[in-house]
This record gives structure tokens, sequence and C-alpha cells, in this order.
């Protein structure tokens, strides 16, 4: 299979890529990685007239720590965030990154292509969400900083202007006592999660002071439960307010029924994702080191 | 639709070799390899994305060629099947492969043996985890995975 042919424009920044595309107008598209779009254009569900291939910009994949936080560079591969140490000091990081799809798209597929596409499936976005992360864009006419949860609008619909690009994603530590978790759920290792679910609780004397827990491949957006996050705060985190939040959890997913399974079916893969996460991120908010992989059916 | 055939040059050196190719953007890598190298090792699958049949190294790195572009290895290396054997003599991977029964078919191998290459690049004593984790992205319809498995033991042992 081929993509249909297209006008190939190689940008040499990222500013470069930026009046490019304004110059181009929206029809023009930004190819990243490609390991999303490079399928949609050979089943011909796109056909960009004009690509944008940020490939070969020098200096835009970085993981740097700064200011109590990290600064990811849009180019960032998956692979390159999973083998970062500094990545590694937050592990609901790692825990995506080394997830996602397999070695080979790991390699290639880039952290702001993945949040740029806006795919209710994408792993970043739940992510990146229960860490409260800033998307910084680039246009013509300068920097602008957007809050992650302002950030996806509708499924495959971002915040940006169609002359805009994702220059870096920027990560505050999270307060000591905080613990963090993501755990998706897939068929096999190359596909998209069937339900996702990524917690975050901040402890201080054995209670929940702050809780995040967000929902992905369950509606049109990443979901926020916010009820399940309300009845974790203040409270101590026990077997019983565990399942009350999974509970909670399972009633804000609006999942679609498709051939990962029925909406009941996901609703009911949110509940035990959300418990098992929140029990692993229990436990990393007490200090302990605990590996996690995603969950195969 | 672009009103005429765009051609970028490109520099790549596959196999230790230099090649200077015209291509036209939208031309995939495994078809650079394939219609325009004459090197036919590298097999298509699902051609989708998913099965792992057309995995190359590209700069060092795994990569599923039917999911890059030609243009993508502009000023690269790319290493395919045929540039394991030296001289004649097939890659220790290539024999623990054969000496194993790693394949039945043989369809998915090319693809698995670069994967194993790129593991054993990274490290030499892999656990039964991270074996798993390096071929995950490789899919055999024989379901020959057990021999695959302790192929990939022997060839590191080997190594």
């Amino acid at each position: 299979m081929f993509p249909r042919a297209f006008n190939y424009h190689r940008a040499g920044s990222l500013k470069d890529a930026a009046s490019m595309l304004q110059q181009l107008g929206p029809d023009a598209k930004l190819l990243a990685g490609g390991q999303s779009l490079i399928p949609l254009m050979k089943l011909r569900f796109a056909n960009p007239p004009h690509l944008v291939d940020l490939n070969f910009i020098p200096g835009a994949a970085y993981v740097r720590q700064e200011g109590g936080g990290l600064r990811i560079g849009a180019l960032t591969s998956h692979a390159e965030i999973e083998d970062s140490p500094e990545a590694a000091a937050i592990p609901i990081l790692h825990d995506c990154a080394a997830g996602i799809a397999d070695v080979q798209i790991r390699n290639r597929g880039t952290i702001g292509g993945s949040v740029a596409e806006a795919d209710p499936s994408g792993d970043w976005a739940p992510v990146l969400l229960t860490l409260a992360a800033e998307v910084r864009c680039l246009g013509p006419k300068g920097e602008r900083t957007v809050p992650i949860s302002k950030f996806f609008v509708d499924a495959y619909t971002s915040a940006l202007e169609h002359d805009e690009l994702i220059s870096e994603i920027v990560v505050k530590s999270p307060p000591k006592g905080s613990g963090g978790a993501y755990l998706a759920f897939k068929r096999s290792a190359p596909v998209y999660a069937s339900a996702s679910a990524a917690v975050r609780v901040a402890m201080e004397d054995g209670v929940c002071r702050d809780a995040a827990i967000v929902l992905g491949a369950v509606g049109l957006t990443p979901v926020q439960a916010t009820e399940a996050e309300a009845v974790l705060r203040n409270n101590q985190v026990t077997a019983k307010t565990m399942e009350a939040a999974a509970e909670a959890a399972r009633a804000a997913a609006d999942p679609q029924p498709d051939m990962r399974g029925s909406a009941e079916y996901k609703r009911q893969l949110v509940a035990a994702l959300v418990k098992r996460a929140l029990e692993v991120a229990l436990k990393r908010a007490r200090g302990e080191k605990i590996e996690l992989g995603h969950i195969y059916a | 639709m672009p009103e005429q055939e765009q051609l970028v040059a490109i520099r790549v050196k596959v196999n230790g070799k230099e090649h200077k190719l015209q291509v036209e953007p939208r031309l995939l890598l495994v078809e650079l390899l394939r219609e325009n190298l004459d090197l036919t090792g590298t097999h298509i699958g699902c051609d989708t994305s998913y099965c792992g049949a057309c995995t190359v190294l590209l700069n060092g790195k795994a990569v599923k060629s039917c999911t890059v572009l030609a243009v993508h290895a502009d000023g690269g290396e790319v290493l395919t099947v045929e540039g394991l054997a030296k001289n004649g003599e097939l890659h220790p991977i290539q024999k623990a492969f054969g000496e194993s029964y790693g394949l039945q078919c043989g369809y998915c191998t090319p693809g698995l043996l670069i994967s194993t290459y790129q593991l054993l690049q990274r490290n030499s004593n892999p656990s039964e985890k991270d074996i798993r984790k390096a071929i995950a992205g490789n899919t055999c319809r024989c379901t020959g995975y057990q021999n695959v498995f302790k192929a990939i033991k022997a060839a590191a042992k080997g190594a």
C-alpha cells in the first residue's frame, strides 16, 4: 500500500515548521514519528496534500530536569523516555513510555506526535493529565502554554491552531509522598488499549490530600473521574475507599462498544484498572519501587 | 495532490554500501529496500505496522520499514537481514535460529532476526521477560514462539 502522493517539505527547525504551516494553509499536516499518520495515509483515511517533516530538526528530542520538573522535547521518542533516567524519577512516565505498542513503534513514535494526534486511545494523555502537564505550542506569533486539561477538545481534535505545533511538554515533579501509576489493558502489544487508567495520590500522614484519576480509551477525550477523586481526597486510602473510587470511575467512563469489547465490558475493565493502579500508586507513595507493565488479554 | 511528481535526492548506507537515489516522498522504506535495491529478504506481512515482518535497523534502532518513509533514511544507515551474514558465514543469531528450529514457514524470520540483533546488542544476557518484550512487535503465525525463545537464548549464550 502507498500513501497518495503529497508535497514534501523538510523543516530545519520548529520555527521553520510553523512558518511552513502558515504558508501552506490548513491542509498541510505535520509528520513526526509517523506511527499513526503513515498507516492512516496508506489506508487513504488521510490524504494531506502537504507534509511538513519534523524528523530532521536537530535538538528537539530531549528529557531535561529543570526547575523542579521535566521538560520533554516534542520529538522525543517513547523509547528515549523509557530509557531516560530523568523520566524514571516520575515512575508513571516510565509505565506509559515502556508500555506503548512494541519496541519498533517506541523507537519511532514521539510524545509530541501522540499528544497532538489526540487519539482517544492514546496512552500519554491520561498520564499527563494526572501530572497537570503543560503543553508549549509554537506558532508564527510566538509561543504559548496550554494546560493539558484544556488541550484535548474532542476526538482527534486539540487546541492547536492549524499553524501551531507542540514544541515541548513540561511536567512538574509531584510533591514528596506522591505516587502515580498507569495501567492499560490491551489484546496484544502493537494495538491500542481497550481501556486504561492513570492515577496519582498525594499522601500525608496516611491521608490522601490530593488525587487524580484519568481514564483512557473510554470516551471521545480522556475522562477525568472527578467523583472518584473526591472519594479519596481527605480520606484514608483503604480497600473500602479504593473500591468506592473504582465504582465511581466505572460510572464516569463513557465507552463505545467496538471490536475491543462491549461498553459494559470496558466499564468493568476501568473499575479493575483503577483499583490495581491505586494499589501501586499507594505503595509508590510510601517509597516502594514497583515495576509495572501493561496487561495483555 | 502535487501536479508534478516530486523527487527527493537521498543518500543512504544499506548493509555498509552507500546508495544515492531519487525517490518519491511517499515511497516507503520497505519498498525502497525490496524494489529499488532488490533486497527482498525484508518481508511485507500485514503492511499496517502490526506484524513486524518488515523490521530493519535504521541508525541502530529496530523499525517497521512499512511505516517509515524512504526519505527518513536520508543520511542514515540501514541494516537488513542480508547484512547479517559475513563472508558467506551465517551470523550466530541465524545459526541459533536454524539449530533451535526457531522458524517454521520462515516468513516472520527476517524481522525476528533483526529484533534479536537489536536486543543482543543492548543486552547480552537477556532474561525471559527481556526477550518477550523485545519480540512483542514480531508476530509468528506458525506460533513457533517457544523455539524462537530457545533460539534467542542460545544466540545470547553464543554471542
